[in-house]
Order: structure tokens, then sequence, then C-alpha cells
């Protein structure tokens, strides 16, 4: 896609205002977490147990938790494994349930049974099925990420299958193979090109469905390991010092719901700008 | 563009002997195409003609070895196909790796659907691009030259500038152009058109006839054209096929077609062009029509025309005809031939 064209692209996107919103919100959060060393007040990890559970004030804009720590500089480095982690769930998800949809989409062989195995992993609730896994797995940063990509991936091979179906019966395709193009090229070429906007789409929701789930999973005690910041751990952490101090629990659920809200709008904004049934109506 | 004085020199590109083509279904086996014999020589136009439900664009993805698998196959007959490297083959024959490398290089096609043809999201540029450096082994730059070069041989105007647009930028005929441009791109030998005009607006019909002609000359190469417009036959063919329920029921060179019909479909189809339209008693004109459909690939004995035919008689219900010559280079598939003539 050339200059023009991108620019085109984010000129549409951005055509409702809330969706411009959305992606401001979350390119700061994105951006603050990225370069959480010159942003953060304080170390993350610096206990000073004289402050113990400090409201908000000057010196700790957001409070201090059990140990003294700044929640701020906290929320700031917890971002980096909250993101991190639902980015690196989308980039599997997206890979797996690409491929594994392009093949079930494409191939009648092998449809039945791809879709079959989709059917019942999406007959499991998804935090249950990832609870199960992270248990079988062990509780590290890297199964979180394997535990929620294989929680994802059926919903987007259920996505890519749908659109591929179509996309197979357009006459370009059967024109495509008139002139000698080969099965692989079609796929990769030809069809992927086509279902891209659905799967970008999708990519969005995920991004929120995970870093909601990476909180829920450390919130229960099923996900990363407690001494890695993450805004689920920090609930988790802080949860039994709520009564008392609020700020502990309630500045790392904000970041959670700014950054699956702000992920969930701009998933929507691009889904009604791609479907050109919805584009007109903008 | 009428039919040559003189035969061919060459023999043909394309020779299809017999061929029967069977599709699965859940009714049981059907056989939409069944001993079709037909000839494309270098240069000249093989017209392929029949209503919806003849089995023309069956036969065409025969020949390109596209037929929709596993339901469909070729059950019997030859699909002799002369390539670009002098050596005979029979296409019915060769296994479908085979076959891809075929299609594209030495067997083009175009469609009747410009708008659709073409995938959305690649630039025409990159989709003529992509095609040469497949198939001619060029890389990038020389395949995007390649691909100018090709828009401009089809007489897009700036072709450069042409050459980064998306079909949604293009005209119906622009789109068409692109299509042929993009068929032509490899210099194939033969080129199927299946109704390539029909979507289009007469003016630009007129403009992508002439330009295939133009291309058919200048490169030698044989066109299968196929077709349900008895008018474009007369003005683009040499030699015209016409197919009725799956079946050759006339073959003929295109003067001989029209001045002497021996067919009683071909004769019912050309009286049911709009220039025979016959003025009526209160002064309107009447089009004619063929009363009837086209009868289902599984159908009683006998002659599949017979139903709707106004020379039929009780011979007809009961023995299929075969497709015996009647004249030099004409042949017709009736048994009431010898009385009708």
């Amino acid at each position: 896609m050339d200059r023009a064209a991108l620019a085109l692209f984010f000129r549409r996107l951005f055509r409702r205002k809330l969706v411009l919103f959305a992606f401001v919100v979350l390119a700061t959060i994105v951006l603050v977490a990225l370069f959480a060393p010159l942003v953060a007040p304080y170390s993350p990890t610096g206990m000073r147990v004289a402050n113990r559970l400090k409201p908000p004030g000057a010196l700790n804009w957001l409070g201090t938790d059990e140990f003294g720590r700044d929640v701020l500089s906290r929320i700031i480095y917890g971002g980096r494994a909250s993101l991190g982690i639902g980015m690196a769930v989308v980039v599997c998800s997206m890979l797996a349930g690409t491929t594994l949809g392009l093949l079930a989409g494409y191939f009648r062989a092998l449809d039945a049974l791809i879709m079959r195995g989709v059917d019942a992993m999406m007959s499991l609730p998804d935090i249950l099925l990832a609870i199960f896994l992270v248990a079988v797995l062990g509780a590290s940063a890297g199964n979180v990420v394997l535990a929620l990509a294989i929680v994802y991936t059926p919903r987007v091979v259920r996505v890519v299958r749908g659109s591929t179906l179509v996309v197979r019966e357009l006459p370009f395709v059967e024109a495509a193979r008139t002139l000698g193009v080969s099965t692989w090229r079609i796929l990769t070429r030809h069809i992927l090109l086509n279902v891209a906007s659905p799967i970008l789409v999708q990519a969005t929701f995920i991004f929120a469905y995970a870093v909601l789930a990476e909180a829920g999973l450390s919130f229960l005690g099923a996900g990363v390991p407690p001494e890695i910041p993450t805004w689920g751990t920090m609930i988790a952490a802080g949860q039994q010092f709520a009564d008392r101090a609020v700020w502990v629990v309630l500045f790392p659920g904000l970041a959670i719901v700014l950054s699956a809200l702000s992920l969930q709008l701009l998933g929507d904004g691009l889904r009604d700008m791609l479907d050109p049934r919805l584009r007109k109506a903008l | 563009m009428s039919a040559p004085a003189t035969p061919p020199a060459e023999g043909p590109t394309l020779a299809i002997r017999g061929l029967e083509v069977r599709f699965r279904t859940e009714e049981g086996e059907v056989t939409p195409v069944r001993g079709v014999d037909l000839d494309v020589y270098p240069g000249r136009v093989t017209a392929l003609v029949g209503e919806s439900g003849s089995g023309k664009s069956v036969t065409s993805l025969a020949v390109m070895g596209l037929l929709p698998r596993p339901a469909g196959r070729i059950a019997a007959g030859t699909v002799r196909y002369t390539g670009k490297d002098g050596a005979t083959r029979d296409l019915a024959q060769l296994p479908p790796s085979a076959l891809r490398g075929f299609r594209g290089r030495e067997i083009a096609m175009i469609f009747q659907e410009p708008m659709t043809s073409l995938n959305p999201v690649l630039s025409v540029g990159e989709q003529i691009a992509e095609q040469v450096r497949l198939h001619l082994r060029l890389d990038a730059a020389a395949a995007w030259r390649r691909a100018e070069e090709m828009l401009g041989l089809v007489e897009i105007p700036d072709a450069r500038r042409r050459a980064r647009d998306y079909p949604h930028q293009m005209s119906g005929g622009m789109r068409q152009r692109v299509m042929i441009a993009l068929a032509m791109s490899c210099t194939p030998r033969l080129l199927i058109a299946d109704e390539p005009t029909t979507a289009l607006d007469v003016t630009i019909q007129a403009q992508i006839l002439a330009l295939i002609d133009r291309l058919r000359r200048e490169h030698g190469m044989g066109v299968l054209f196929i077709t349900h417009n008895l008018g474009v036959v007369a003005e683009v063919a040499d030699t015209v096929t016409v197919m009725y329920a799956g079946e050759v029921v006339e073959s003929a060179g295109v003067r001989a077609l029209f001045r002497q019909p021996r067919h009683p479909y071909t004769r019912a189809l050309i009286d049911c062009l709009p220039a025979r339209a016959t003025r009526q008693a209160d002064g309107q004109r009447l089009v004619r029509s063929i009363p009837g459909s086209v009868a289902g690939a599984a159908s009683a004995p006998g002659c599949r025309f017979a139903p709707r035919c106004t020379f039929q008689d009780p011979a007809c219900a009961a023995e299929r005809p075969a497709l015996v010559a009647v004249a030099p280079g004409q042949a017709s598939r009736c048994l009431r031939d010898a009385v009708l003539a």
C-alpha cells in the first residue's frame, strides 16, 4: 500500500471521533509501556516498608502497595508484560488460526477434520480451558501465551474459514487457476490478501480478550508468577488490601479497562470501515 | 473478419475427438458433454455456440483440466494439443501438475465477468507481473515493464500510469482489456474466450472483438470463442461448432453455416436473430424464439433436440442420430437431413 492509500485508510478510520480517541488512548498506553524506564518515576520493584499502602499523593501519584512500591511505576512496567503477552497471543493465534482456517476453507477434505476440532475446543469456556492448560503446562509467561493462543485460535479459524469459503468461489480465483497459478500461490496471495480485513479486525478483539484473560488468569493464580508485575498480578496481590487501600486494585483495573476498551473500539472502527456493507452508511 | 478462403496451412493447435465428460451428482452420474469433436487452427477462430447448459463451458474447462474435482472427469476421448515446442500431447492424459504448466503459458482463458475475474486487492500491473514472473521467469523489474507493455498492447491509454490502478478504478471494458493483457502476457498458442463480450456495452463489445482479432492475427494464436450470440459468431469466427445438450449438432465454416444451416437447431437459432424478426400484421416486429428449453443431461434415447424440433417425426424419438458429413467441411447430426436439405 502506498502512502496516499495509507493516508486515505486512516482518514476513513478516524472519521468517527470515538475511534480516533481509542487509537490515541491505546497509542499512549503502548508508548508509555514501551519507554517505561524513561517514564516511570520509581523502580517498579523498589520496596520501602515505611511507605506501605500510602494513598495517592504528590510523591506517589497513584499511591503505594503493601511493600511500599509505587503503583504508577508498577502499572507502567506491568503494561509491558500485559500488552506483551496480549501481543504474543495475537501473533500466535493469528498464525495458527489463519493457516488452519485457510486450509479448512479451501480443501474440503480437511474442512470436517479441522472444524470438528475447533467446535470441540469452542465448547469449553475460554477461561476454564486456559486455567486447565496453564495448570498442565506450568505457570510462566510463555505458557500463559501458549495457553491463551490455543484458546483463541479456534475463533480465528472460524472467521478465516468463513471468509475463505466465500473468496474461493469468486471468479478471479478460477481465473488465476486458468492462468496456471499454483494452489499454494492462490492460497497465500489471492485468498489471504482478500481475507486480510476480517483477520485484522479479529486481531484487535483477541488482543483485548487476551489482556483481560491474562489479568484473569494472574488474578486466579493460574497465570504469570506474582514476582513479575502485570496488571493481573497487581490486582491479585492487592485484593486483600482493597478494603483499606482501594488504589492498589483500582488503578491496575483501570489500566485493563482502558486498554481493552480502546482495543475493542478500534476493532469496531476497523470492522465498520472494512465491511463494504457498512461502509456506505458511514 | 470473414472466413479465409484458403484452408489452414498448419495442423490444428487443438484437436478434440470424442470428448466425454461425466459428473458424479447426488442423483447419479450425468454426462454433460458427449462425443464432442472440435478443431482450433493457429491464427483461426473456432466459435463454440449453444444455449446455457449445452455443455460449451464444460468443454472448455475439460480442455484446461479444470473440471471441478473430484466430481467431474473426462470419461473418454482425446484432447490433442500442439504446443510451442511443436510436440503434440493428449491433455486428457496429462497429470494435473503438467497441465498447470500449460495453463497461462500455452493455453489462456478469458471470462465473461471482467468485474470479478481480477483480484480486487492487487493492482492490475501486479497481477500481470505475477503472471509473467511465474511463467517466463523474469525478475521483478522486467516483469513490471512487461506488464506495462502488455497494457499498452491491449490499447489501454496511459498504460504506465494505469498499471498502478486497482480493478475497481477501471470500467468494465478496461477490465476486460486487462484480462486479455493477462491472458496474452505469456503469448499463448491457444486462447479460450468464454463469452468475453456478453457483459459489455455494444460499442465496447466491438472494440474488444477487434482487439482479440488483431492479437490473433499478429501472434498466430488459435482462438476458441465460446458464445451464445450468433451475431458475434458471424463477426469473428472462421469455423463454427454448434452444441446442443452436450452434443455437437452441427459444425461448418462460418459462411456455410449462415448460408446453408443443415441442422434444425442451427436453423432455429439463426431464425431467432433480431435481424430475422418478421413484421406482424399489426406492424409489430416479432423476434422468434425456440419453444421449450434444453433437455436435462439424462434423457430418453433419440435425438435430443426432437422435443423442440419443428421437423421431428416418430423416428427421431427412437434413434439417436450420428454426426455425419453433409457437405465438404460441414457435418450435421440429424436423421432427416436428406429430407430437409
